[in-house]
């Protein structure tokens, strides 16, 4: 199933992935030979078949809510690109 | 030579006075320098493992001693390590240096090991080549113009060309296996939530699991040893108990029932890798196992089945890559938003953003239901069929790859024929179980086969005890490349 080049466009704004216009075309070509394959599935009978979306049947443990981590904070800003007084700092977002 | 010497006989070597942690470590660190063209290794940091050698040797003059004390090991480089940079082979990662170890860094650090470097690998584990590092392709120790495998090549060839005697891989959907099969080598991809994965970096959550690389089963036994075990930490971690590897590794194999599926070794498989699959299945024949036949059917749709649900997983999974805490970020920008789709677009490589996009459009409104939900029933459908099929065998045998290694450039073109390539490897990420490659062959080039073995979950032992005969009387996971030898 071909892709169009402004789903691509879509499905980049989606992702949060800048493409260049010149790359488009490469990536509509990739895309939709990725979706061929996929194809592979439609024959596949499945019925109401569960989904399986974890290989192991766990369960989220609980825990007790107590605070167990020691306040690392610095230490994990400390390779952020822009802090500013314990703060990620990013451009203005409300005008 | 130590370096010719298996991770067990160096502990021996190191038990005995034989050789010091500082001169072991010296030996190796000269290989990665005398072989850097093979481009294993990302980041390698001489002076502290010369100094962490210089102190195991000294606690064990005192008596101090761990399983692994004194011997070197290299992690892939998706392991979050204090040390040095964890780069994931990607520029998005290419500076950054995590605040803290992964679960298996500190354990393994615990039990001695010491950490002489991070290896290459294809970007965020998505290739089977090591093709797609931002640092550049690794090279196959056996034929330098051949793709090691991947994701975790650089680990496959620093083993492959004893640069290092053991290394940590991951595999989410064959990148342990696939690459020791194209090096020679054991790799074993345990069963999901054996071994903790706080601290590595995410791909796929429900496929991911890392393991050792290395030369034997017996070595693999050690590593692992270290490796497993729950961590609460990890929320996938299994609570189940570790057995000790070693005690059962010399249980006899007979009457052990290996399935051979039918569609595992048909026409798409190279003639001369059939021809190594059937041979070793004759050893385990003489050892006393017996060969059952059997049939996976749906393992036909794994591939589509995973290349929906992996890129699904690491399009949210790769989402915390957004140039605000930490990794990389694009120089200018007018707007958050393009602050995002700069750095990611110019951050990650061209098969990470096509993995990222496929995933974001299977997850997306219309088509969800048809591509993401279909592939998940799938799955279910392909572990239900190991489920039936280990009924009628305690193991599932065939080749871990349909070819051996490919020419570097081969497939860098054709995506969907890169993928095509982990066909054997992935249905064992799918259900969970475990799966254990081993070397069994060399084709007309000199370049190694791999026999994949795949067992029941959380029977590693049983992996390790298969593989572990068939080494007693076979040779081809003792042969170096030559030019390494």
């Amino acid at each position: 199933m071909p892709i169009t080049k402004s789903a691509v466009q879509h499905i980049a704004n989606l992702a949060r992935i800048r493409i260049e216009t010149t790359d488009i075309e490469q990536y509509t070509v990739d895309l939709s030979r990725i979706l061929e394959l996929f194809q592979q599935m439609d024959s596949m009978e499945v019925d109401d078949k569960e989904p399986l979306a974890h290989p192991q049947d766990i369960e989220l443990r609980l825990r007790d809510d107590v605070v167990t981590e020691p306040e690392i904070r610095q230490k994990l800003q400390s390779v952020a690109p822009k802090i500013h007084q314990g703060l990620y700092s990013v451009p203005k977002i409300i005008e | 030579m130590p370096y010719r010497q298996t991770l067990s006989s160096i502990v021996g070597m190191l038990n005995r006075n034989d050789i010091s942690s500082v001169e072991l470590v010296q030996c190796f660190l000269n290989r990665i320098e005398e072989h850097s063209e093979l481009n294993a290794f990302i980041s390698v940091d001489a002076e502290e493992a010369l100094k962490q050698a210089r102190l195991s040797d000294e606690a064990r003059a005192r008596g101090s001693i761990n399983s692994l004390s004194g011997i070197p090991i290299a992690h892939k480089d998706i392991f979050c390590t204090t040390a040095m940079a964890t780069t994931c082979g990607s520029r998005m990662l290419k500076d950054f240096v995590s605040p803290y170890n992964a679960t298996i860094v500190e354990l393994l650090s615990k039990g001695g090991a010491i950490l002489i470097g991070k290896t290459n690998m294809d970007e965020f584990a998505m290739g089977s080549s090591t093709e797609t590092s931002w640092f550049g392709p690794t090279r196959n120790p056996w034929h330098k113009d051949h793709v090691p495998g991947g994701s975790s090549g650089g680990s496959a060839a620093a083993v492959a060309a004893r640069l290092v005697p053991a290394a940590t891989g991951t595999d989410t959907g064959g990148s342990i296996r696939q690459p020791a099969a194209f090096c020679g080598l054991t790799g074993l991809k345990p069963s999901y939530g054996r071994i903790s994965r706080y601290g590595m970096i995410a791909y796929a959550s429900s496929l991911d699991q890392g393991g050792p690389i290395t030369q034997t089963a017996e070595d693999a036994a050690r590593v692992l040893q270290i490796m497993a075990g729950f961590d609460k930490r990890d929320a996938t971690s299994s609570n189940r108990e570790v057995p000790n590897y070693l005690d059962h590794l010399q249980d006899p194999i007979a009457g052990l029932r290996i399935g051979v599926p039918r569609n595992f070794v048909d026409d798409a498989v190279h003639p001369e890798v059939v021809g190594a699959i059937h041979n070793s299945l004759k050893e385990f024949e003489k050892r006393g196992a017996k060969l059952v036949e059997i049939s996976l059917p749906s393992c036909n749709a794994a591939i589509p089945c995973y290349y929906v649900i992996a890129p699904a997983e690491a399009s949210s999974n790769l989402s915390r890559f957004d140039g605000i805490r930490y990794g990389y970020r694009t120089d200018s920008f007018d707007d958050l938003d393009e602050l995002y789709k700069k750095t990611r677009g110019e951050g990650f490589g061209l098969e990470v953003k096509r993995r990222i996009m496929i995933g974001t459009f299977a997850l997306s409104t219309g088509y969800y239901d048809a591509y993401y939900r279909k592939a998940q029933q799938i799955r279910r459908l392909i572990s239900n069929e190991f489920e039936s099929a280990f009924k009628k065998c305690d193991y599932i045998a065939g080749p871990t790859s349909p070819t051996t290694a490919f020419g570097l450039g081969e497939k860098t073109n054709d995506p969907v024929s890169m993928y095509l390539s982990d066909i054997f490897t992935i249905s064992a990420n799918l259900s969970g179980i475990p799966a254990i490659s081993i070397p069994v062959g060399f084709d007309n080039r000199g370049l190694p086969i791999g026999l994949q073995l795949i067992g029941r979950s959380f029977d590693e032992q049983g992996l390790l005890n298969l593989a572990h005969s068939y080494q007693q009387v076979t040779h081809w996971h003792q042969e170096i490349p030559t030019e390494f030898s």
